[in-house]
C-alpha cells in the first residue's frame, strides 16, 4: 500500500535534456553498474551525457558519488548545482540534499522516515521504499541489497522519461551468457518504474527527450582507449605496478590482447604482461625490452613517476625508446589518490637529475588517448627516448562521448633508425651515437643482429659517438647538445596545437588535456557577454614555434590548468621565453574538473582588474 | 689499471674453435679495475667458457648494474651488446630484454652492493620470475668504487681494510636464490678458474634462472686477513661440495668416475654435467639437503662452493607466460595490429 505523494507545492525545475543528476552511494554497494546503466541509456537515447565517478580510495563503506550531466548542446564539463539527487547514503545525506538547487529533486529510500532536519521546503522529494520493495520481492540478501540500485534506475526511467526498452536491452546485453540474471534485473527495473508511475506524475518537468546527437559516437573511458592503443600500436611488453588511476590501462591491454593477440596457429601469446614488484622494476623491464627492440610500456601515476625518475634519465641519456602512460592524480605524496589533477607537468618534463628533458603528449579525449598511445610507440622508436602520455584520472576512469576509434590499414609502424645486418655490412664502423643525418637522431642496432658489427655498450655514464666511456667534457657537451637538436627534430613528429582564432581578438586561452571539457561552454558564455577569445590547445611538449607566437600575438593569454603552481605557465616561461606579464593563470586544484563557470569567472575578474588598472578600455 | 687501447694484434697460430673464432674474439676492452682484482678473473673465465663452447659472441647480451662488478661486461665479449644500467636494477632490464628476444643468451653481471643491498628486491623477483639467464654476482663484501664500505654480504665480524667491523649477519644470495626457486645455483671463487669455467658453461646452457655467487676479493679495500672475503680466507676455507665437468652436447663423453660419487645431469640441449660429490650425504637435486649443507659449513666458517643446487624440471618465464616462438622484437605491424575492421567491432561494444 503506497500513498500518493504529490510534490506540486514546491516549484520544480522545468528543463529537457539539460540537467545534472547525482547519485550518492556507499562504496561497494553495487551501485556502479546500475548508475552506469543509467548514463548509458541516456547516451543510447541520442542525448549528450557525461558521467563522472567521484570515488574514495576504499573498497567498501566510504561514500562515493556518480555525477551525470545531460546537455543537448554537448556541454559536458562539470556544472555546479545538482538538479536531481539520488540520496542513497545516510553518511552524507545532509550535505547531499543541501547541494540540490531550489526546485530540484531528491530521490531517497523512504523505507525509513526522513529526519526533519533533512526536509527542505524548496526542493521536491521523491520517496521510494527501495528496501521494502526489495525485501518483498527478492529472496537472497545479496539480491535484496543489489537490486535497490536497479529499482531506483527503474524509478528514474519513469521520472525522467528514459526509454524503458533501451534499459531492458542493456540488461540483456550486460548479462549475455548469464541468462538467469536477466529476468530478475528487468523485474527490478519494472518495480521501480511502476512504483514511480503509480505514485507520482511521471515524467517530471525535468525530463529527457530522444535526440540524434550521438550518431556514430562511442562512450568510452580513456584508459580503455590507451590499452587498445597499445595493442594497435604494436606493444608486446607491458610492465607495471598496480596504481590508481592507471591500473585499468593494463587491464584493458590484457583484455584486448587475450582477444586479439593470440597466435591462431599455436594458441600462444604475442604479448607479455609483467606485474612488477615496484615501479622501478616496471620501467626497468620496459626499458630492457625497448633496448632489445620490442615495443614496451608502463602505466603509472604520480607516485610511480617519482620512483621511475632515475630510469627515465637513463633512457633519455642512453637513448632507449620507452612509453610511459601517466594517469595523473592529485599529489603531492599520496595526495588524493582518487581525484584528478594536471600536477605532473614539470616533474615529467624534466624527470630525473641532470639536464634531462622528456617528450610529453596531452590527450584530451578517449579518441586522442587511443591515437596518442599508437603514436607514442612510433615516436619512441623514431626519437629513441621516453615518451610520456599525460592523461589524468578524469579522462582515464570516466566514460566520455567521442568519435569512434579508427585505424588506417595502410599504416605501418615507424621503427625509426634501426640498422639490419645488411646495412651494417655496408658500414665501415658503426657509431651508436653518431649523428650521421644531422638531425640529432643516431642509428641503433638490436642485440644479436650481426656477427662482428653493430654491437655497442649502452650506458648511463658519459659516452662518445661510439658509445665508449668518456670523461672528456667537450665530448660530453657535444652529446648533450645533440640531444637538444634531437628535441628540435622531434617537433616535426609531434602533434600540432589545436588553434581557434577570431579576428582582432586581443585575448587568448592556452590549455591542455581534460580542461577541454569545460572550455567550449566557457567560451560561449563569454561570447554572450561580448568577449571573444582565441584558443590554443597544446597537444605536446616540447612546444611548437606557434605556441610562442600565440602568446606574442595576444595582449594577454589566459593559461588554464589544473594545478596550484601554474606548471604549464612555468613551462611556457622556460621553454618559449614567454613574457610573464602577457600570461594570466586560471587555476583549479580541488581534484575535480574545472567548471565553465570557474573559467568564465576567472577571465571576467581578470578583465575587470585590467579595466580598473586602465590597461584595457572599458 | 690501464686506459690504453688493447692491441689488435692476433697471433697467427692462435687456436680456433668450432666456429672458427679464437679466444681473442671473445675478449673485451682492457680492464680498468685494480691489478689483481678478482673480477678480472671472472671476465677471463667467461671468455674461456664461451670460447670453449663455441658460442657466437653476438648472440649474447651482457647486462649489468652499477659498481666495480658492473664494469666487467666491458672486459669480455666486445662483439656482444652490453647494457650498463642503473644501480641495483640490472634484473629488471635483463627481464625486459629477455622478454623481447627469447633467442639470445643473457649474462647478468652484478655485485654484492648491487644485488644484496640496493637491488635485493629486484634480485628476489627475477629469481621468482624464472628468467632464462646466467646471473653472476662478483661478491667481494665491500663497496669498491666508493672506497671500501661494508656490504650486506660481509660476514658478521669481518673487517675491512680501514678496520670497520661488520656488526650484522650477512645476506647469502646463494641460499636466498635456492629458497626463492632458482633452478641452478652455484658458488665459486674467482681464484679457482678450474671450478668456475665449467660452472659458467653449465649455467649458460641451463634453461631457466642460473645463479653463480663468485667470491671475488677486492684487493684494494677488502683483502686483509680479517676479511672473510679476502684471498687468504677464501683459499683456506672454501669447501668444494661438488666438482663439475661440463661436456657440450657435441662431444663424446669419455671420462668415467668411481661409482657412487658421481652424478650425470643432462641439460635441455643434450649437454651433460658430470658432478662429483665430495660430501657423502649431499644431494644437489634436493633443495632442503643443499641448504642444510651450505648452512652447516657456514657455521664452521667454511664457504661451500660448486654446483649447490640444480632442478631441471622448472619452466622459464616464456614457458610460464606461453609466449609465441618468434621473438617479440621480430613481430611486425601485420602480426601485431588487429586492423580497422576489428576496431569497428570494438567501437560497437561502446555504443
Amino acid at each position: 500500500m503506497s500513498e500518493l505523494i504529490q510534490t506540486s507545492k514546491v516549484s520544480s525545475i522545468t528543463r529537457t535534456n539539460d540537467f545534472v543528476v547525482k547519485f550518492a552511494n556507499i562504496n561497494g554497494s553495487g551501485s556502479a553498474s546500475a548508475n552506469n546503466m543509467f548514463a548509458k541509456s541516456i547516451f543510447r537515447m541520442g542525448i549528450p551525457v557525461s558521467p563522472h565517478n567521484i570515488f574514495p580510495s576504499n573498497i567498501q563503506g566510504l561514500p562515493t558519488w556518480y555525477e551525470v550531466r545531460v546537455n543537448e548542446d554537448g556541454y559536458l564539463g562539470r556544472r555546479e548545482g545538482i538538479d536531481l539527487m539520488v540520496a542513497m547514503n545516510e553518511q552524507t545525506i545532509k550535505k547531499d540534499i543541501d547541494s540540490v538547487v531550489p526546485g530540484g529533486y531528491v530521490l531517497y529510500d523512504s523505507s525509513k522516515t526522513l529526519a526533519n532536519e533533512l526536509l527542505r521546503d524548496d526542493v521536491n522529494y521523491l520517496p521510494i521504499p527501495l528496501k521494502d520493495i526489495c525485501l518483498r520481492e527478492f529472496e537472497s540478501p545479496t539480491q535484496r541489497q543489489l537490486f535497490k540500485n536497479i529499482v531506483y534506475v527503474g524509478a528514474l526511467s519513469a521520472f525522467l522519461n528514459i526509454d524503458f526498452k533501451i534499459l531492458t536491452e542493456m540488461v540483456s546485453d550486460q548479462f549475455r551468457g548469464k541468462e538467469k540474471l536477466i529476468l530478475p534485473n528487468i523485474h527490478a527495473l519494472e518495480l521501480g518504474h511502476h512504483y514511480a508511475s503509480d505514485n507520482f506524475d511521471c515524467p517530471l518537468t525535468l525530463r529527457l527527450e530522444k535526440s540524434d546527437k550521438n550518431a556514430n559516437k562511442i562512450l568510452m573511458d580513456g584508459n580503455t582507449a590507451i590499452g587498445l592503443g597499445c595493442v594497435y600500436g604494436g606493444a608486446t611488453v607491458a610492465a607495471w605496478y598496480p596504481l590508481t588511476p592507471s591500473t585499468s590501462v593494463v587491464d584493458s591491454f590484457g583484455k584486448y590482447c587475450k582477444r586479439l593477440r593470440i597466435d591462431p596457429g599455436s594458441g600462444k601469446k604475442k604479448y607479455s604482461i609483467v606485474q612488477a614488484e615496484d615501479e622501478l622494476s616496471a620501467i626497468g623491464i620496459a626499458i630492457g625490452a625497448g633496448w632489445n627492440g620490442a615495443r614496451a610500456f608502463t602505466a603509472t601515476s604520480g607516485p610511480g613517476i617519482s620512483l621511475m625518475q632515475e630510469f627515465m634519465g637513463l633512457a633519455y641519456f642512453s637513448e632507449v625508446p620507452v612509453v610511459i602512460f601517466n594517469i595523473q592524480r592529485v599529489g603531492p605524496s599520496t595526495g588524493m589518490p582518487t581525484r584528478s589533477q594536471q600536477g605532473d607537468l614539470l616533474s615529467c618534463a624534466y624527470a630525473s637529475h641532470g639536464d634531462s628533458k622528456h617528450i610529453l603528449l596531452f590527450p584530451s579525449t578517449p579518441k586522442e588517448c587511443f591515437e596518442d598511445a599508437t603514436a607514442a610507440f612510433d615516436l619512441a622508436d623514431r626519437l629513441q627516448t621516453p615518451i610520456i602520455v599525460m592523461s589524468d584520472l578524469e579522462l582515464g576512469m570516466n566514460e566520455q562521448i567521442c568519435d569512434p576509434l579508427s585505424w588506417d590499414d595502410n599504416r605501418e609502424y615507424d621503427r625509426g633508425k634501426v640498422l639490419n645486418a645488411e646495412q651494417l655490412e655496408d658500414i665501415e664502423k658503426f657509431g651508436r651515437y653518431l649523428d650521421s643525418d644531422g638531425d640529432g637522431i643516431p642509428y641503433r642496432t638490436y642485440p644479436g643482429t650481426h656477427a662482428s658489427k653493430g654491437s655497442y655498450f649502452t650506458r648511463g655514464s658519459s659516452h662518445d659517438a661510439y658509445a665508449a666511456y668518456t670523461e672528456d667534457g667537450s665530448i660530453y657537451a657535444e652529446v648533450m647538445d645533440r640531444l637538444v637538436l634531437k628535441f628540435k627534430t622531434a617537433l616535426n613528429y609531434l602533434p600540432q596545437p589545436v588553434v581557434s582564432t577570431h579576428t582582432n581578438s586581443k585575448f587568448g586561452i592556452l590549455f591542455l588535456g581534460t580542461t577541454i571539457s569545460a572550455m567550449q561552454e566557457a567560451l560561449d558564455m563569454l561570447a554572450k557577454k561580448g568577449i571573444t577569445l582565441d584558443t590554443m590547445r597544446i597537444r605536446a611538449f616540447p612546444f611548437h614555434e606557434n605556441v610562442t607566437q600565440f602568446i606574442d600575438n595576444h595582449e594577454l593569454t589566459y593559461v588554464v590548468e589544473q594545478n596550484r603552481d601554474a606548471q604549464l605557465k612555468s613551462l611556457l616561461k622556460i621553454e618559449c621565453n614567454a613574457n610573464e606579464e602577457k600570461m594570466h593563470s586560471i587555476l583549479s586544484y580541488d581534484g575535480v574538473l574545472p567548471t565553465a563557470q570557474h573559467i568564465e569567472q576567472g577571465i571576467l575578474e581578470s578583465m575587470q582588474q585590467l579595466q580598473s588598472d586602465d590597461k584595457i578600455p572599458a | 689499471m690501464s686506459y690504453i687501447n688493447k692491441p689488435k694484434f692476433k697471433h697467427p697460430q692462435l687456436q680456433t674453435n668450432d666456429i672458427g673464432l679464437t679466444r681473442r674474439d671473445y675478449e673485451g676492452t682492457l680492464t680498468t679495475l685494480c691489478g689483481g682484482c678478482g673480477h678480472d678473473s671472472i671476465s677471463a673465465a667467461i671468455i674461456q667458457a664461451s670460447a670453449e663452447m663455441s658460442l657466437e659472441p653476438h648472440r649474447i647480451a651482457k647486462i649489468s648494474g652499477i659498481g666495480c662488478s658492473s664494469k666487467i661486461p666491458s672486459y669480455f665479449l666486445s662483439k656482444a651488446h652490453g647494457f650498463n644500467s642503473v644501480h641495483g636494477r640490472m634484473p629488471s632490464v635483463a627481464t625486459g630484454a629477455n622478454i623481447a628476444n627469447k633467442e639470445l643468451s643473457y649474462i647478468g653481471i652484478s655485485g654484492d652492493g648491487d644485488s644484496a643491498s640496493i637491488g635485493l628486491g629486484q634480485f628476489c623477483h627475477i629469481v621468482r620470475r624464472r628468467v632464462n639467464m646466467l646471473y653472476i654476482v662478483a661478491n667481494n663484501g665491500t663497496y669498491g668504487l666508493t672506497k671500501g664500505q661494508l656490504s650486506a654480504t660481509a660476514d658478521l665480524g669481518s673487517r675491512t681494510k680501514s678496520g670497520e667491523e661488520s656488526l650484522f649477519d650477512n645476506i647469502d644470495l646463494a641460499t636466498l636464490a635456492i629458497e626463492l626457486g632458482a633452478s641452478f645455483v652455484a658458488r665459486s671463487f674467482s681464484g679457482d678458474k678450474k671450478q668456475l669455467v665449467p660452472l659458467i658453461q653449465a649455467g649458460l646452457t641451463h634453461k631457466g634462472f642460473a645463479f653463480i655467487d663468485v667470491v671475488s676479493p677486492c684487493v684494494t679495500f677488502n683483502n686483509t686477513d680479517l676479511s672473510t672475503h679476502g684471498y687468504k680466507n677464501t683459499w683456506e676455507n672454501h669447501i668444494v661440495l661438488s666438482e663439475v665437468d661440463f661436456v657440450p652436447m657435441r662431444e663424446e663423453i669419455t671420462t668415467s668416475y668411481a661409482p657412487g660419487k658421481e652424478k650425470e645431469i643432462t641439460l635441455h640441449d643434450g649437454s651433460v654435467i658430470h658432478l662429483h660429490k665430495t660430501g657423502s650425504n649431499y644431494d644437489p637435486m634436493d633443495k632442503e639437503n643443499a641448504l642444510h649443507h651450505i648452512n652447516a659449513y657456514k657455521k664452521q666458517g667454511k664457504i661451500a662452493t660448486g654446483l649447490l643446487y640444480i632442478n631441471q624440471t622448472t619452466s622459464d618465464l616464456h614457458e610460464l607466460q606461453d609466449t609465441v616462438d618468434k621473438p617479440f622484437n621480430s613481430l611486425g605491424c601485420h602480426e601485431l595490429c588487429p586492423g580497422d575492421e576489428a576496431l569497428g567491432d570494438i567501437n560497437n561494444t561502446f555504443r
